[in-house]
């Protein structure tokens, strides 16, 4: 058995999403290898290559995997995971949007969000905005999955894989790549920080949504955000956890001006230390938290910025 | 242009779903069920793309047990023109729901396929992807904003990092994210009218559906509830907790 997995990297560097699914495809206990698909990707791949238990990383640089859209990547994929028991990638934005287009080409079906291996072919799942754990067998001669990467410890960059050039060129008429609006952020990637300040409806305001800046700023945190203060424009689309936002489990989540909505609980609820800053002390956010402050955040938050 | 857009049948956003006791599946007797949030929001961009003259016609399409007509009724309250369920009892994965949808775009031959990006049940997101594999079609996923040309889709999807556009052929097929659009709510009098569009009801046995059996649902549990609700009285308090009883700052 050996397992394949789709390499995600943005701006020249392996984004830390894969670390983690590295360690899902060891708990499988199979071979793992890596796809590296872009343009220009040398660092990526060496970088790839550095990941502790990876036996070889395949590349494919050519202008079509670019941006890495979904029509070109699957077609390359289907070209070259016959060998593999198991196809991984994170289920990242790019994992979600490649990986369910290779799963159909070959005619099997997909496993999302996997946070944990029973075996190699069972594995369990949230559903129901995480008020259930699904396991689920799965019996495809390919195991496609995607991997909650907070459900996995990241493994160390120890390693020295092969790396390979597989030389294969796909052509794309689907799609063509127009632009990108990425956000300049300076703190750490949601994804993988070690602290979140997150905050709600409770801000009231883009303006009021930026007191929580000097809180990051001063924790090294990244800020995140409930669905409400995302479609009030306080904060970024991509900074929304839940259920259909991001997953995140840092060390410490805390919650300002956020009531606490199950689909909100599913995207934080694995966070190791949950504090909650909130007005309203029947507020359900307080029901997951470690730690429960009931108060104007418009006071409490400057004071907590002082105390730091 | 015709468009086809995906309506699933699912728990309501706001209900609890609660575990069977055998822990063979989820329990879903006299629960309120509603079409997904995210299917709300693909009729909605298939209304606005008629409204500018975009689209001609608006198919609305289920897979589900009979009750499913309820939600495609409201597809069709909300502006559709027609719709058509595939009964089906059975649990069918998203490559099977993304089989049966290839089967009628190859029948209907829309310019345009809007699903929502996922299920809140399943939490899936795969149907749309996997449909426009099947279709030979390329895939604007999570999109946040459309613009419809004669010939292409341009499509801004909301991506980890902020915001990607890209340039569809059509005919393409499209998933919602939460910001493409606010959905607005049927009106009673074309709740009345709906009553009489016609919906095409089939079995799912009229589709030719090969059911492969390589998933199976073992078990399902109540994951362990957090041990939370305690309070601290103060800043101060908070931030000695975290430092010395935490150890996280
Ligand atoms: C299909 C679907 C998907 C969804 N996905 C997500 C998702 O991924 N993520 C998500 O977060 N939500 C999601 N939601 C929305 C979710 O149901 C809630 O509506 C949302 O989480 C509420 O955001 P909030 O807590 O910021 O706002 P509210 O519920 O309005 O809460 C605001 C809180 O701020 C407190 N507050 C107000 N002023 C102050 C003050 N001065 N000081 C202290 N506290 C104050 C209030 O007491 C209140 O508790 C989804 C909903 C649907 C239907
Ligand atoms: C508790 C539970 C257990 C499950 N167990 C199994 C199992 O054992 N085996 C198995 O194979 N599957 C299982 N499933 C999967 C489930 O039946 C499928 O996920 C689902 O029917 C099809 O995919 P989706 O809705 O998740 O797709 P998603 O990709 O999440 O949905 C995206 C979009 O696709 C469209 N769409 C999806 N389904 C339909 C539909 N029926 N009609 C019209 N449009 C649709 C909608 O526009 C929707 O917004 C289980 C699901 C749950 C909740």
């Amino acid at each position: 058995m050996s397992t394949l997995i789709v390499v995600e990297h943005r701006d020249g560097a392996l984004t830390a999403s894969t670390t983690h699914v590295v360690a899902a495809a060891r708990a499988l206990g199979t071979e793992v290898d890596l796809l590296v698909a872009g343009e220009g990707i040398d660092a990526v791949a060496a970088a790839a290559a550095r990941l502790d238990g990876v036996r070889a990383v395949l590349t494919a640089d050519h202008a079509v995997y670019a941006h890495q859209l979904a029509e070109p990547m699957a077609a390359l994929i289907v070209a070259c995971v016959d060998d593999y028991s198991h196809l991984l990638a994170a289920a990242s934005s790019s994992g979600k949007d490649i990986l369910p287009r290779v799963a159909a080409l070959k005619g099997v079906p997909q496993i999302s969000d996997i946070i944990a291996i029973e075996a190699p072919d069972t594995f369990k799942r949230p559903i129901y905005a995480g008020s259930a754990i699904a396991t689920l067998s799965n019996h495809a001669p390919l195991k496609v999955m995607s991997v909650r990467t907070s459900a996995f410890d990241a493994v160390a960059e120890t390693g020295s894989a092969e790396i390979r050039a597989l030389g294969i060129v796909v052509d794309n008429t689907l799609s063509t790549f127009v632009g990108d609006e990425l956000a300049t952020s300076h703190g750490p990637e949601l994804g993988s920080a070690r602290v979140i300040v997150s905050g709600g409806r409770g801000l009231g305001s883009g303006e009021n949504f930026k007191l929580l800046d000097g809180v990051a700023a001063k924790l090294g945190a990244a800020i995140g955000a409930s669905r409400a203060a995302v479609d009030a424009g306080y904060a970024a689309n991509d900074l929304q956890v839940g259920q259909t936002g991001k997953v995140v489990a840092p060390d410490l989540y805390i919650a300002v001006g956020i009531s606490g909505a199950i689909q909100h609980l599913a995207g934080m609820k694995d966070s190791k230390v949950i504090v909650a800053i909130n007005q309203d002390e029947e507020a359900p956010i307080f029901g997951v938290a470690d730690y429960g402050l009931v108060g104007d955040l418009f006071e409490v938050i400057p004071a907590l910025e002082s105390r730091l | 242009m015709k468009v086809l857009v995906g309506v699933k049948r699912v728990i309501d956003y706001n209900v609890k779903v609660r575990v069977r006791p055998d822990h063979s599946d989820v329990d879903l007797t006299n629960t309120k069920m509603a079409m997904n949030p995210f299917c709300e929001i693909a009729v909605e961009e298939a209304l606005r793309l008629k409204e500018r003259g975009v689209a001609s016609e608006i198919v609305a399409v289920s897979i589900g047990p009979k009750a499913a007509q309820e939600q495609l009724r409201t597809a069709l309250a909300l502006g559709a023109d027609r719709a058509i369920h595939i009964e089906s009892e059975e649990r069918l994965d998203s490559l099977e729901v993304a089989q049966v949808l290839a089967r009628l775009v190859a029948e209907e031959q829309p310019g345009l396929v809007i699903l929502g990006k996922q299920a809140i049940d399943s939490d899936n997101n795969q149907t749309g992807q996997m449909l426009a594999a099947l279709t030979g079609m390329g895939q604007g996923t999570f999109a946040s904003r459309l613009e419809v040309t004669d010939e292409e889709v341009q499509v801004t999807r909301e991506v980890d990092g902020g915001l990607r556009t890209l340039a569809l052929r059509l005919p393409a097929v499209i998933t919602t994210d939460l910001r493409l659009n606010e959905p607005r709510h049927a009106r009673l009098p074309d709740i009345m009218k709906a009553k009489k569009k016609p919906i095409d009801s089939r079995g799912i046995d009229t589709v030719g559906l090969a059911a492969s059996g390589y998933l199976r649902l073992e078990r399902v549990e109540t994951p362990a509830a957090r041990q939370g609700g305690s309070k601290v009285a103060s800043v101060d308090e908070l931030v000695d907790k975290l430092k010395h009883e935490a150890k996280v700052l």
